[in-house]
């Protein structure tokens, strides 16, 4: 195995702009969806049980996805690395979830929410997908509640609508503070229904480590099981990756700790394109550090925003008690910058505000890297009661974590990374750049462009989930013709031999430090120099340091215990070994894409009054980067992107 | 503050277990408790021994994924989940003993993970509505009282951790398996199932060797999502009804022939 510790020097950039087809449909934007729908092939329902399709992931695009072509009639064979599907990361979700449904008669509508998305990402996502997110998000809720999901409702019976990050119509629905808990149960009992009729096999505790090609096309995975360390083949007519966000790049995100890039990122060693990785979403109201020996960051939901008010101290370095500082002398930053908008401003906003008055020596708490939310004058202005009837969860939350009763005392939060617009490139039907290999929820670079708004993750997992990959994964079995393969196929037994191999090395470096360790630097480095805002000279120093950590990583990590047992180590360090090789091609894109876009802020394109500024002419892309061999520089695939409905304008939330 | 930790170790599935005792200083009260746990096991590895294996994912209190017996209380003195258990809960010098659940249903696997696939296999055997994709009503064709809504939520925020079978002293999932038959039985779309529900999940939930109830209620003191233990009444009350109907006599989840999926 070679790696490569060689800083970067080659900057030649080698780019492409016709490789890619999106098979984005033409005519009436609102018709796209249907005509596509039309003009794909069908397999009928007695034929569909002679296909196999693997699902990597469980959250709710994957569950959701496992579910519904199931019912089908397909034969699925899922994977999840948690103990069981209900687990999986989707399960955090406070929020809610967006639908255009216009229940509260706001004006709202499949187009406004087409709107608000394609405008809020910044204009750098494909129209054609986000109005099919916006079509298919009514019939997403009417799923969910057929299912049972206990959305919080009116007292004549009816579903209750909040708004939600920014958007000023009440679209989003929620289940108390715990939406995203409900929509996978919802989500994890249609599947659990599928793996009792036997149509789905499910197996939980198992670890996807690599994709097999046969022939070109995406024909099956190598795993590892968790529990006994055994190496298995899978394969199957199609592999689905569903297998969420790459945040924990980071270290220190909202992201569950065993969130991971391994198959995205091996699927795209293998040959599928990935799309504008540095798009990264840092959100603004997030539990702030308290020492080193932090190991996640815990989200306040945004929905806080609408009550509280945030704010710093006028006085820099003032560090009295926030309920003994008098109204004049706090500084309500968002409320006075953005008057329209005020605490509502979309996140990348707020995260940049936070930071801009915590770098000035505003910043409070124990490590002045924090703001206040304050609920005192929603208090005073609604009762206790309704405070605590619309966040009582998540103020318990709080205090459990900090000690401090929000009640009383001002919350103090600090933004966090959060999620990832950016992921595995795929087409209008979900297809990655490898045929067969169809890549959906978080995982993609979904619909999000460079900023996604408040509940519209949940939307988009299970949109693909429930209402289009299983039509278009359809269209593709029906074309292709696929020869049977099985386990002993050569090229199968090539890539599980190449796993044994990285295991084993790993196994076997038997260095000083611990993964942990490691993954702490990386995601230091990260933070600092690829996080809420970027410099082209904090980049190349991270271009420069990244194959460094890497290289001491390959020689001195130490991996304890066997590989055939529970190894939580060796787990741990595959997916740092990933994330290493994934960090620099983060820092990569960022990089060359000068402009600043939605959560991407290059420091050296800012508008006269420090907002992000776009450059349209130059970067109106999606930036799909391709895999060339270990150690030679990606090669950049630009799929251009045009506005035909939402003319691109500097977003403005004065 | 300093703290002297035995903790239960076990190679697998097929070994026996012991206590292992460990020393731990310098552990600030901030931390939580896997956090406390993450900083011995960096102390392990730089001493050449093999880190605790225990679950856990979103450390956040909502995956369901963590869970230890610390000082003999699933999950801990605080009735939360061990993830958002705090070491401000102890003292400086205390020694803590920290064991895997134990049930027979739940074998351990290693140190303190343990197997609860049984409550997967509960689920499968009928705890949800039969639905497929696509052809639902509008969502508000179906009015739901808040109250309804209210109580179908209170028993949804079940998060499957497992702290009332390893509380509970006959190690009975009466608790879960309630908590998810009233949070589909509250609400409208659960009645035509409902007692063909309640049957295939009980019937599931005794072949899995989990035990009866006998009313301790520990369950209730334990679970971190507040379940109560009127979920067990109300499902025994259906139990009976269903075998007074016609209706709860169809086979689901794996002993059910597809019956129109
Ligand atoms: C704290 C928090 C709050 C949020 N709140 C909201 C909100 O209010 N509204 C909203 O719209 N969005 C919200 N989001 C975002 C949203 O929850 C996620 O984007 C979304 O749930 C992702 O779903 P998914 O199905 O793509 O992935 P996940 O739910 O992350 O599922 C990933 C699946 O892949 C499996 N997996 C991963 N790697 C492997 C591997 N190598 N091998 C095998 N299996 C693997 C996992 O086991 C899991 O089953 C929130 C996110 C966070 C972190
Ligand atoms: S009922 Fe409570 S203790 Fe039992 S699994 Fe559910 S949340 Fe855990
Ligand atoms: S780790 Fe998820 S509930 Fe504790």
């Amino acid at each position: 195995m070679t790696i490569e510790t060689q800083p970067r020097t080659d900057i030649r950039q080698v780019e492409y702009t016709v490789t890619l087809d999106s098979k984005t449909p033409t005519g009436p934007i609102q018709d796209r969806w249907d005509q596509h729908k039309f003009d794909m092939k069908l397999i009928s329902p007695a034929n569909r049980r002679r296909f196999t399709i693997i699902i990597v992931g469980t959250g709710l695009a994957g569950g959701s996805a496992a579910a519904t072509l199931a019912e089908m009639g397909y034969n699925v064979i899922a994977f999840c690395y948690q103990d069981s599907p209900r687990r999986a990361h989707s399960i955090a979700a406070q929020g809610g979830i967006n639908a255009a449904k216009n229940y509260r008669n706001d004006g709202d509508s499949i187009y406004r929410l087409f709107y608000d998305t394609v405008k809020g990402g910044d204009f750098r996502s494909r129209e054609s997908n986000v109005y099919r997110l916006a079509q298919v998000s009514v019939n997403i809720i009417d799923q969910c509640v057929a299912q049972g999901v206990p959305f919080a409702r009116e007292y004549g019976g009816l579903l209750d609508n909040r708004s939600f990050g920014g958007a000023q119509v009440a679209r989003t629905f929620y289940a108390r503070g715990q939406t995203g808990q409900q929509l996978l149960l919802g989500a994890y009992q249609a599947l659990a229904r599928q793996i009792g009729l036997g149509k789905v096999r499910m197996h939980t505790r198992t670890e996807m480590l690599d994709l097999i090609l046969i022939n070109g096309r995406a024909r099956g995975i190598v795993t590892r099981d968790m529990t006994t360390g055994k190496i298995e083949r899978h394969v199957a007519d199609a592999v689905v990756l569903a297998t969420g966000g790459y945040g924990n790049v980071f270290y220190l995100s909202t992201n569950a700790k065993g969130c991971n890039a391994t198959a995205i990122w091996r699927a795209h060693k293998r040959g599928a394109y990935f799309a504008n990785p540095c798009f990264t979403q840092i959100h603004p109201t997030c539990i702030p550090v308290t020492g080193d020996h932090q190991s996640k960051l815990t989200l306040m939901s945004e929905s806080l925003r609408n009550d509280g008010r945030i704010w710093v101290p006028k006085k820099i370095g003032d560090k009295r008690d926030p309920r003994d500082i008098p109204e004049d002398e706090r500084y309500y930053f968002l409320e006075e910058r953005y008057p329209s908008f005020g605490n509502l401003v979309p996140r990348d906003v707020a995260s940049r505000n936070a930071k801009a008055v915590c770098d000035e020596g505003r910043g409070v708490g124990p490590s002045g890297l924090g703001v206040y939310l304050d609920f005192a004058d929603a208090i005073s202005r609604l009762g206790v009661q309704t405070i605590r009837d619309r966040y009582g969860n998540l103020f318990d939350i709080y205090e459990k974590i900090t000690g401090e009763d929000p009640y009383t005392v001002p919350m103090r939060i600090y933004p966090a990374v959060h999620y990832t617009m950016g992921g595995l490139w795929v087409d209008y039907e979900l297809q990655s750049t490898i045929p067969g290999l169809f890549v959906i929820g978080e995982a993609n670079f979904s619909d999000h462009g460079a900023n996604r708004l408040g509940a519209s993750a949940l939307m988009q997992g299970l949109a693909d989930g429930y209402f289009v990959l299983p039509y278009t994964i359809g269209n593709y079995l029906a074309q292709t013709k696929l020869e049977k393969v099985s386990v002993d196929d050569p090229a199968a037994r090539e890539v599980e031999a190449e796993v044994n191999q990285r295991i084993t090395n790993l196994l076997s470096i038997n260095g000083k430090r611990s993964v942990d360790s490691f993954h702490r630097e990386l995601g230091n480095l990260m933070w600092n120099n690829c996080g809420m805002a970027r410099n082209e000279a904090g980049l190349k120093e991270a271009l420069r340091r990244i194959p460094e950590i890497r290289a001491e990583f390959y020689e001195n990590v130490r991996v304890l215990g066997e590989k055939e047992a529970i190894n939580q180590s060796l787990e741990k360090a595959g997916r740092v070994a990933d994330f290493m090789e994934l960090a620099e091609l983060m820092c990569i894109d960022a990089l060359h894409r000068t402009e600043s876009c939605g959560g991407h802020f290059r420091e050296e394109s800012q508008t006269p009054e420090g907002e992000a500024q776009r450059d349209d002419a130059n970067f109106s892309y999606v930036a799909a980067w391709e895999y060339t061999g270990n150690g030679a520089r990606p090669a950049l695939n630009k799929e251009p992107l045009n506005f035909e409905y939402v003319k691109p304008s500097q977003r403005s939330y004065k | 503050m300093d703290l002297r930790l035995r903790i239960w170790r076990q190679k697998n599935k097929n070994t026996t277990g012991k206590l292992v005792t460990y020393e731990l200083p310098g552990i600030s009260p901030d931390m939580s408790f896997l956090e406390m746990l993450d900083v011995l096991n960096e102390r392990l590895i730089e001493q050449g021994e093999e880190p605790v294996a225990f679950d856990h994912d979103c450390r956040e209190g909502i995956c369901g994924m963590c869970g230890l017996v610390i000082n003999g209380v699933a999950h801990g003195p605080e009735v939360t989940t061990t993830c958002q258990l705090h070491m401000r809960h102890f003292k400086d010098g205390d020694t803590i003993t920290i064991e895997p659940w134990r049930a027979k249903a739940f074998p351990i696997l290693k140190d303190l993970v343990v197997d609860r696939s049984a409550f997967d296999r509960i689920i499968q055997a009928g705890g949800y509505i039969s639905v497929s994709t696509g052809g639902t009503p509008d969502a508000n064709a179906i009015l739901i009282s808040k109250e309804s809504a209210d109580a179908a939520m209170d028993a949804a925020a079940c998060i499957g951790c497992g702290a009332c079978v390893a509380a509970c002293p006959n190690g009975s999932a009466m608790l879960f398996t309630g908590a998810k038959i009233a949070h589909l039985s509250h609400l409208p779309q659960g009645q035509p199932e409902r007692y063909d529900r309640v049957r295939n999940m009980v019937q599931a939930m005794d072949a899995e060797g989990f035990g009866g109830c006998t009313n301790y209620g520990e369950c209730a003191a334990v679970c971190p999502k507040e379940i109560k233990l009127d979920v067990i009444a109300r499902m025994n009350g259906d139990l009976i009804k269903s075998t007074f109907l016609s209706s709860g006599t169809r086979k689901m989840g794996p002993n059910a022939t597809r019956n129109g999926k």
